[in-house]
């Protein structure tokens, strides 16, 4: 019997690992629902503290990804998974979610409506898969967020300079060129929140410019989930392994697109405008995956010490 | 009220606060982490990286 198993049935508290390095007001939130309440004892893991050993894991019965930095987060839910810690969400469903190509490989496989995407490696080859798709197009970094870095070229001038000053960032994530068709949307787009592949709220989030990202100051509305939202979003969540998930949407003459899922989600501006605790719900969620047994597939795939 | 390390000013935190958490200073801008909560402490919050993200 798993450790929780045996914490459920005699009623003591589940050990909750929090891991982060930046306490945001999503993490004060979280750190302060989980102190409120006896089913769970709050275990803050700072990653700037901790030191990691293939096939151990702190003592605790399941851990909540908070962490900012997706490359300490990414080896960190790794080593938990080798060490037999469930985690929110699972390495494989993160890896999905924080590479832009992975999202849109697993969301195209599913049937899922998402932007026609290109991807390059060369100025060269990139100018020629712009003019394939046709202007305006944006490029990303494929392991970008907030926003950042991104670029919507509307002609032929933008984008080689664009490429060419591409061609001179010194970071990996801009050797891959990850081109996305432009999509025309009203000047918002709608995140959905989403367990256990079920969306229980979902927010419009209005902006002055083509970006929409709440980190570039969105305007958060609440967002009616219609069962045709509903759907979609669920088969998002589903498409990329499930979990505890934001799906970002935009509103097209033809239906929905999904751009992106995120396995970290960011609410301080939704949680002002939706009638949800998702800290709570988040907290929830954890002690639930803590008590699924067996693990999935593809988590007893992964190499103990790997 | 806790001392802005970069410009000295006056930085308000808010009641609850906790240690780790961000606040951001008024005067200058900048984004200081609590380092300790009992006594006040704050010092520069880690810049952004480009890998950070949700």
């Amino acid at each position: 019997m798993s450790p929780m198993a045996s914490s459920v049935m005699d009623g003591r508290p589940i050990r909750l690992g929090v891991l982060y390095s930046r306490l945001r007001p999503e993490e004060k939130w979280i750190f302060q629902a989980a102190e409120r309440r006896a089913d769970v004892e709050l275990v803050p893991l700072d990653s700037r503290k901790l030191v990691l050993s293939p096939g151990c894991g702190p003592e605790v019965e399941v851990v909540l990804d908070r962490e900012v930095s997706q490359s300490r987060a990414s080896a960190t839910l790794r080593l938990l998974a080798g060490a037999g810690i469930p985690t929110v969400n699972a390495p494989e469903v993160v890896r999905v979610c924080d590479d832009k190509l992975r999202t849109s490989q697993a969301l195209r496989a599913a049937g899922v409506p998402t932007p026609e995407v290109r991807l390059a490696f060369t100025p060269q080859s990139a100018l020629q898969a712009i003019e394939e798709l046709g202007y305006p197009v944006v490029l990303k970094p494929v392991d970008g967020s907030w926003g950042r870095l991104m670029a919507r070229v509307s002609d032929r001038a933008t984008a080689e300079a664009v490429l060419e000053h591409k061609a001179h960032l010194r970071a990996d994530s801009h050797r891959a060129l990850y081109v996305q068709a432009y999509v025309d949307k009203p000047e918002r787009d709608i995140r959905a929140y989403v367990f256990d592949d079920e969306p229980i709220a979902a927010a419009y989030r209005t902006a002055g410019d083509w970006r929409t990202n709440a980190a570039r100051g969105a305007v958060p509305h609440p967002c009616e989930l219609t069962p045709e939202l509903s759907a979609i979003c669920q088969r998002a969540a589903e498409a990329v392994g499930g979990g505890a998930l934001a799906v970002d949407l935009m509103e097209t003459p033809d239906g929905f697109t999904v751009h992106e899922v995120n396995s970290a989600m960011e609410f301080k501006g939704s949680a002002r405008v939706l009638d949800v605790d998702l800290p709570s719900m988040l907290i929830d969620y954890c002690r639930r995956r803590a008590t699924q047994t067996p693990m999935t597939p593809w988590e007893r795939e992964v190499p103990i010490d790997a | 009220m806790v001392e802005c390390p970069e410009c000295a000013a006056n930085v308000s935190v808010p009641e609850d606060v906790m240690a780790n958490e961000i606040v951001s200073c008024e005067t200058c801008g900048l984004e200081l982490e609590v380092v300790s909560t009992s006594p006040l402490k704050v010092d520069l919050a880690p810049e952004e990286e480009e890998d950070w993200g949700e």
